[in-house]
């Protein structure tokens, strides 16, 4: 019987496993289907990770590395090239590996840290040719920093999501010609810097409220067609553009891989993806903890690197000193705020303060995220410059607060000051 | 008064630089911030981060990052200097792989190893 089975040895599983380690927990073990630790960090060759958690600029590599080293000496177990294929409710893990063929392994705790993936071209249904040429843009990084190819000259890049800037910057260091980035919605999804130091940098055109209407090409893509959409996001007859390019790289967005919770019968978020969570990151089901882009996409490593030793000293918690306890109250969400996480809270289990994080679905200017109790009493009031829904928004409650709660559950309500009103 | 977005971290303050003012910052939350909105406009630089073919290792391609900035306009000719490169594993991080780029002083290390 193993006490902690962390699947996934990216940036949350290693997070989450060292915190354990830290809590006083021996026997871990991390499994990863790569042949290398650290995950997506290991294709994000740019800098800009770890100023919140290291306080310094890092690439991804060495981001990664810096928790990677931890692992050695500390007796943490690690199985790579090895594919988890079923998790029970019971904790059980059954697990394929070339070296040890069929495994079934039993753990006290399990910790979910499998990431996400990236929409391809199915998810949202472009219309023309099927030619060779569409990429998603963390494919194209993978093949760009990793393994050494360049796949193509001339790119359309459709999605302003953090991926695709990158890469249109790296392509265009490369010595390919980035033609555009086109971008459905009016406001772009990636980090406002990311839009600065990747396109503006570069003079690469931001087409915002445009998107791609036509592929085409028979062997290869040669041309796509662009055209505005209104504010239905239907296009715009009349508007169209011609771009002849050899590669469409798509950043449209991330999924959290989720194959194994569902079928372990956990309860997942409709507007996440993820499984729902309590306030230390436990499951529905008891002894399964989950972090990171599993759970909701994050925009910044430092913050799922946060999350997941919260994880991590939970499981901790559970094998040492028994189940969380207390009864639950539900976060429930108004006005613009389209998630939390979490959306269950055990005042009992909560120190002095709990960490809530959300999203906006929209662009906010001078606005306030609003936390209300059952009876409509307002619990607290933060004041917000701007919130966009490209950035993660969190919050600290005071348990204090939250213990004068009326009610089974609260409301995290974000609005901008004129609506309130 | 030339308006900018921060690029030191992900926060991307909203700065204004009075260039007719001794480039005089405001908007910045942090002295990073104030730091860079004068730069940007006297002498705007990057760090620099790309791959070098690495040979004996897990992966083809090796990342490495300038250890310092170097000016924007010498980015392009800095990433040609690294088409020719080609390193054997093991590699080590922080490993110079490519010193004093471009008379600038700055060096390419490598970001891992392998």
């Amino acid at each position: 019987m193993v006490d902690l089975i962390v699947i996934g040895g990216g940036p949350a599983g290693l997070a989450a496993a060292l915190a354990a380690h830290e809590q006083g927990l021996s026997d871990i073990l991390i499994i990863e289907r790569d042949r290398e630790l650290g995950g997506i960090l290991n294709q994000c060759i740019h800098n800009g990770f770890g100023l919140h958690y290291f306080k310094e600029e890092l690439t991804g590599p060495e981001y990664a590395g810096r928790f990677i080293e931890k692992l050695e000496g500390s007796g943490i177990r690690v199985q790579l090239d090895t594919m988890v294929l079923d998790i029970t409710p019971e904790r059980e893990v059954h697990v394929v590996s070339r070296e040890k063929g069929y495994e079934v392994l039993q753990a006290k705790t399990v910790l979910l840290s499998m990431g996400c993936r990236e929409r391809t071209r199915g998810a949202i249904a472009i219309p023309g040719a099927r030619p060779a040429g569409i990429y998603t843009a963390g494919a194209a990084q993978r093949y760009a920093n990793m393994e050494g190819y360049m796949v193509g000259r001339r790119v359309v890049i459709l999605g302003s999501g953090d991926i695709g800037l990158i890469m249109a910057r790296r392509m265009t260091l490369e010595g390919a010609k980035v033609l555009a980035c086109v971008e459905l919605m009016p406001y772009s999804g990636g980090l406002n810097r990311n839009i600065v130091q990747c396109l503006q940098d570069y003079d690469i055109p931001l087409y915002l409220s445009h998107t791609i209407i036509d592929i085409r090409g028979r062997e290869r893509v040669e041309q796509v067609v662009v055209a505005k959409v209104d504010e239905n996001r239907r296009p715009v007859p009349g508007t169209e553009m011609t771009f002849d390019c050899d590669t469409i790289l798509l950043s449209v967005g991330l999924i959290p891989e989720n194959e194994l919770s569902k079928r372990a019968g956990i309860i997942l978020d409709r507007r996440t993806n993820g499984a729902v969570v309590y306030e230390n990151m436990e499951t529905s089901l008891p002894g399964v903890f989950a972090c990171g882009n599993v759970v909701h996409v994050h925009d910044l490593v430092d913050f799922v690197t946060a999350e997941s030793q919260r994880a991590g000293a939970a499981a901790a918690r559970h094998v040492l000193e028994g189940p969380a306890k207390g009864e639950a109250i539900d976060v429930k969400t108004g006005g613009a705020a389209s998630y939390t996480v979490p959306q269950k809270l055990r005042p009992e289990n909560i120190g002095k303060t709990v960490d809530i994080f959300f999203r906006v679905n929209r662009i906010l200017g001078e606005s306030a995220i609003r936390v209300e109790d059952e009876a409509g009493n307002l619990l607290a009031r933060y004041p917000r410059e701007r919130m966009a829904p490209g950035e993660m928004e969190h919050f600290l409650l005071p348990k204090v607060l939250l213990e004068k709660a009326q009610g089974r559950s609260i409301t995290v309500i974000a609005e901008e000051n004129e609506a309130v009103k | 008064m030339k308006e900018l977005i921060c690029i030191v971290c992900p926060k991307g303050c909203h700065l204004k630089v009075d260039e007719e003012n001794g480039y005089q910052v405001t908007g910045f939350s942090c002295q990073r911030g104030e730091e860079y909105g004068r730069q940007e406009l006297l002498h705007p630089t990057r760090v620099l981060t790309s791959t070098v073919r690495v040979e004996g290792g897990l992966h083809a391609r090796l990342p490495v990052k300038t250890n310092g900035v170097i000016p924007k306009e010498k980015m392009m000719e800095a990433m040609r200097l690294l088409d020719d490169i080609c390193v054997q594993a093991p590699v080590k991080t922080g490993q110079v792989i490519l010193a004093d780029i471009l008379g600038t002083g700055v060096s390419f290390i490598a970001t891992r190893s392998m």
